[in-house]
């Protein structure tokens, strides 16, 4: 590696010469695993850097140049000994007895986790639930949302399944697809806008004097207006791209059916 | 019933198991009770041995001597039209239709249950005009003559050929 060092100290006095100074970035060898490991071991990298050949080396570091703390100044009377220290900045006022709680920043939490969907599982594409009060019905996928869930849709017309979450372990990706390509989801549509608000759903429901206690009260599900109004923007469209389809009739009449197994048939013989 | 199907030169078996599934070979030599020399020169299969529990044998016998080298089993193989005769047996067609079959995806499964429903309503409402029709006309014995006029049956229009696929 000796010929080419010349030619380097050549070029870099020109290159400030030339107007255009770039200072020369370089890009880490060394990267996180993406579990808090990096790939190479600190042995490694001093190798790899080879630090070796700095050990012992003495580089005299040019000093820097300190900045005063404090300024010197006269001042009168004979026995005030002429001058005084004077502070640039003032001292701290506050000086805490404890140490701060600081909030780490966790490594790991769930809410971070990087989400995949399986390849199957494309927007359009026709679903089978597996589970919860809406299994075996047959829905169409509208989008993934960045908790990682599902977010299908019956049409509610075709098999009463509303907008909903889902695990995708919960579902079966079929091979037919809708194409909903144009179609976008509204932005407000996120996970926030499904959960559900425990509170008036389960056990606040205020009674009124002389109420019998013990009487378990609940208040009954109703979906809101904005609900509404969102179901049928998303199956407004949903319909219209299976409209389009030449084999429409099948398909709906497919969609308003359930998924069944019958005897010989094994789910993981079956193509889907 | 005497066997009508004997491990001999030129009997052609379908092999049922193995890597070679599904492959239609020739015995070429019976080497013991349990193996056979076997030869495909019109299915890809080169000549080897093959456990008789492995073949299923067909009804098709090529003839050729026994120990006859690929060059001839292939002579006799395209002369009988082997490959022909055996695509239009019933035993390859239900082969190929359990293959579709299984190929099937969920779509198409729902597609084949609503032709047959569609099938099978078209054909009760025939079978019950022509039920009905026979009473009254004395084939099952005393004349029947329905006080009121006879329930239309209830018919769904057979517009949609029925897929291939059954």
């Amino acid at each position: 590696m000796a010929p080419p060092q010349p030619k380097a100290a050549a070029k870099a006095p020109a290159a400030p010469a030339g107007g255009v100074q770039k200072a020369k970035v370089g890009k880490p060898r060394n990267y996180d695993l993406g579990n808090g490991i990096v790939r190479f071991s600190k042995t490694k990298m001093f190798h790899k850097k080879a630090k070796y050949k700095f050990i012992g080396k003495k580089h005299p570091k040019a000093p820097k140049d300190k900045k005063p703390a404090v300024v010197v100044k006269p001042i009168g009377g004979e026995k005030n000994g002429g001058t005084r220290k004077v502070l640039l900045h003032r001292r701290k006022s506050f000086y805490p007895t404890q140490d701060k709680i600081r909030t780490r920043s966790h490594h790991k939490t769930f809410s971070k986790h990087v989400r995949r969907t399986r390849p199957s599982l494309t927007v359009g594409t026709v679903c089978i639930l597996l589970a919860g009060r809406h299994a075996g019905k047959r829905v169409v996928l509208v989008g993934v949302l960045p908790s990682g869930l599902l977010l299908v849709t019956g049409p509610f017309a075709f098999n009463s399944c509303p907008l909903r979450r889902i695990p995708q372990r919960y579902v079966i990706g079929t091979s037919t697809k809708v194409d909903l390509s144009d179609f976008k989801l509204p932005a407000h549509l996120d996970d926030t806008y499904f959960k559900k608000n425990k509170k008036s759903t389960k056990r606040s429901v205020k009674r009124k004097e002389g109420e019998d206690i013990f009487v378990t009260k609940k208040e009954k599900y109703v979906p809101s207006e904005q609900r509404k109004a969102d179901q049928k923007l998303v199956d407004e469209a949903v319909i219209k791209a299976i409209g389009k389809r030449s084999d429409k009739k099948i398909l709906r009449g497919y969609l308003k059916s359930a998924f069944g197994l019958r005897s010989s048939q094994y789910p993981h013989r079956l193509h889907f | 019933m005497p066997f009508e199907r004997y491990v001999e030169p030129g009997r052609v078996a379908l092999v049922a198991d193995g890597p070679l599934k599904g492959k239609l070979v020739s015995v070429v030599d019976v080497i013991d009770q349990t193996r056979a020399l076997v030869d495909g020169p019109g299915s890809g299969v080169p000549r080897q041995q093959i456990r008789l529990n492995q073949l299923h044998l067909t009804k098709f016998r090529l003839s050729y001597p026994f120990t006859a080298p690929t060059r001839v089993v292939r002579k006799a193989w395209t002369d009988a039209k082997l490959t022909e005769k055996w695509a239009e047996s019933q035993w390859s067609k239900n082969l190929a239709n359990k293959e579709k079959r299984a190929a099937m995806t969920d779509y198409d499964r729902f597609k084949l249950t609503a032709a047959r429903v569609k099938r099978n309503r078209a054909r009760t409402a025939v079978f019950k005009s022509l039920k009905v029709k026979a009473a009254r006309s004395g084939a099952f014995g005393k004349k029947k003559v329905p006080k009121t006029p006879a329930k239309k049956q209830r018919t769904k229009k057979t517009s949609a050929a029925k897929p291939a696929k059954k």
